[in-house]
């Protein structure tokens, strides 16, 4: 279980103008601002639960992740993981937690994955059998083989993750934090990873706490999200129905037939987007049943496909309003 | 499982991951360990400045013990602790490492532990060879002093561990700690007898030496391997590398304690 409460971190940050006068000046001078990266943010997060952790660039995901696993000590409020202050970074902890992060490697640099492997499954007293057993199903999902013996360094973006993931997993975490553990991957292995990870969830009823910058992640992965912006929590809840408070219309996409007009379509709803004869129209819930009856009896469109708005969709709007909201109240 | 049982469990392995990564960049490794040639410098100046008569004490043979038991001991006990954490906390590297249940001062511990056997590889036999053949004379042939050798460098090495330790977790506040390094390794530089013997120092510069901790990482062993101790002087010898060793992995452990919390964890 992940309990956060009035969670902030703020951090001192030197700024200073461009230029060889204002570095001399800084050397005398200095100016600081306070930057308020998370902002008394409060959640709770059961065990098993798959959460989706949003926000724009600098929201403050990362660094609540960084609270959470330990890394960072908060300026105030209280965190709980699985029992322990996760400052302390007490080994109780640190065998069931694991931290991904895309842009930061686990892996000993010049040397191949598989050392970090035995490092890790040394440090983190995973018994022989296990550890094998662990490695050898992650290898072969993963497709590692080829990469075990490589140095790190000159392993690819892509390589790296997947290298990255497994040595998070070898000795079994109970909660994950991903910090966009997809960067870099093909779609394939994007595809591979979503299903790796929840049947890992299932398996382990492990907690997972995902940032992405691929909506396709969160929305395959995460039933409820989290949604921070400017290191404050602006929603906590169900992903379907932040989509439909947000935008209940439908996103309805079809190919036009021979005989059809534009004009013929564009009475049922707005067209959002036209490529040739392929076309998507934004229908409202309410209007649904009809619009659909009269595309396909009617119309005789082919290929219809109903969808929710996509989730950038929902979270730009979202974060226009929250900036807005902040524009207003400053 | 305790924290200490945990470390002395995984520590084969550490070592030989640190034997990997010391030997992962061939051409840079021989580099290193060629290097280290201050001793041979001012093994240079002062046989030259004795080669007539004695300068003091110091016979050109003894110049020779002297500068050649250094150059020994300091491959023995240095490390790049103090940069390796440095480095690590300004680009945040340190993270994965705080994500490990096993404390860094142990995990670094091990990798340069692991790295000696092979710095040593090149420059300890001919250290040996030039020694015997030169300075054999001025070595100290007692057993007991011979044998308490071992431990006395393993307190030294402790000691330069726990200070280069401390000083790299100054980054935790400095970002960065190589001017603070400077410093130290000016102030180490005369009060260990890596420049000169403390003997030719003003005897006031030697007492104070003689009780700082810069003294016990380096010439203490030093005096084991060139002197002729009594009982009284071993036992003295001892108690202050002992009492250095404490000092230093406890203000280790207590400096990262106080900077971690200060840690920023950036990038990613």
């Amino acid at each position: 279980m992940i309990h956060a409460k009035e969670l902030t971190k703020h951090f001192k940050v030197h700024r200073r103008p461009p230029g060889f006068a204002s570095a001399l000046k800084s050397l005398v001078h200095r100016k600081y601002e306070v930057v308020k990266a998370v902002d008394g943010v409060t959640f709770k997060i059961e065990r098993g639960e798959r959460v989706g952790f949003l926000g724009p660039n600098g929201a403050g995901k990362t660094t609540t992740l960084k609270v959470l696993s330990g890394l960072l000590h908060p300026t105030s409020g209280e965190v709980d993981v699985a029992g322990h202050v996760p400052f302390r970074r007490e080994p109780a902890l640190l065998g069931k937690i694991t931290l991904v992060m895309g842009q930061k490697s686990q892996l000993i640099w010049d040397l191949p994955p598989a050392e970090t492997y035995a490092m890790n499954r040394a440090i983190f007293d995973v018994p022989q059998a296990e550890f094998d057993k662990t490695l050898a199903e992650l290898t072969d999902l993963l497709e590692l083989a080829p990469l075990l013996d490589k140095p790190t360094r000159q392993l690819s973006l892509g390589e790296r993750m997947k290298c990255e993931l497994a040595a998070a997993l070898l000795h079994r975490p109970l909660t994950l934090f991903l910090d966009e553990p997809t960067i870099g991957l093909d779609v394939a292995m994007q595809v591979a990873i979503r299903d790796f990870v929840r049947n890992y969830n299932h398996r382990h009823e492990a907690t997972v706490l995902l940032t992405s910058h691929y909506m396709d992640d969160v929305v395959a992965l995460c039933p409820r999200i989290i949604v921070i912006d400017q290191g404050k929590l602006i929603h906590d809840g169900d992903l379907r129905k932040l989509i439909k408070t947000m935008d209940p219309d439908k996103r309805v996409s079809f190919t036009l037939g021979d005989h059809v007009t534009e004009a013929d379509v564009g009475k049922l709803g707005a067209v959002l987007a036209q490529e040739g004869k392929r076309m998507t129209i934004r229908i409202p819930e309410s209007d649904l049943a009809d619009a659909v009856s009269h595309l396909l009896g009617t119309l005789k469109v082919v290929d219809l496909a109903i969808e929710d708005p996509p989730l950038e969709d929902v979270l730009r709007v979202m974060f226009g309003k929250s900036k807005n909201h902040t524009n207003g109240a400053s | 499982m305790s924290s200490f049982a945990r470390v002395w469990r995984a520590v084969p392995t550490l070592l030989r991951i640190g034997v990997a990564e010391t030997v992962a960049y061939r051409a840079e490794f021989l580099v290193w360990i060629l290097t280290s040639t201050m001793p041979l410098i001012m093994l240079g100046l002062w046989t030259s400045v004795a080669s007539e008569a004695p300068f003091r004490t110091f016979s050109s043979s003894r110049f020779v013990a002297y500068y050649l038991s250094v150059l020994i001991v300091r491959h023995l006990t240095s490390n790049w602790v103090a940069w390796q954490l440095s480095e690590e906390i300004r680009l945040g590297v340190l993270s994965m490492r705080l994500l490990r249940p096993i404390h860094p001062f142990f995990s670094y511990a091990a990798t340069h532990i692991a790295a000696l056997p092979f710095r040593s590889l090149i420059a300890l036999p001919l250290t040996f060879i030039l020694l015997i053949s030169s300075g054999a004379s001025a070595l100290s042939t007692d057993p007991l002093q011979l044998a308490l050798l071992l431990p006395s460098l393993f307190f030294a090495w402790l000691i330069t561990f726990g200070i280069l330790f401390a000083l790299g977790c100054t980054s935790f506040w400095f970002t960065q700690m190589f001017g603070l390094f400077n410093f130290y390794f000016g102030v180490w530089s005369l009060f260990s007898g890596y420049l000169l013997p403390i003997a030719l120092l003003p005897s006031w510069i030697g007492r104070i030496a003689e009780y700082s901790p810069f003294y016990a990482m380096l010439g203490a062993p030093i005096e084991l391997m060139t002197e002729s101790l009594t009982p009284h002087q071993l036992g003295v010898l001892f108690a202050r590398q002992a009492l250095w060793a404490v000092a230093a992995v406890a203000t280790a452990f207590w400096v990262w304690r106080a900077g971690v919390r200060r840690f920023e964890a950036v990038g990613g």
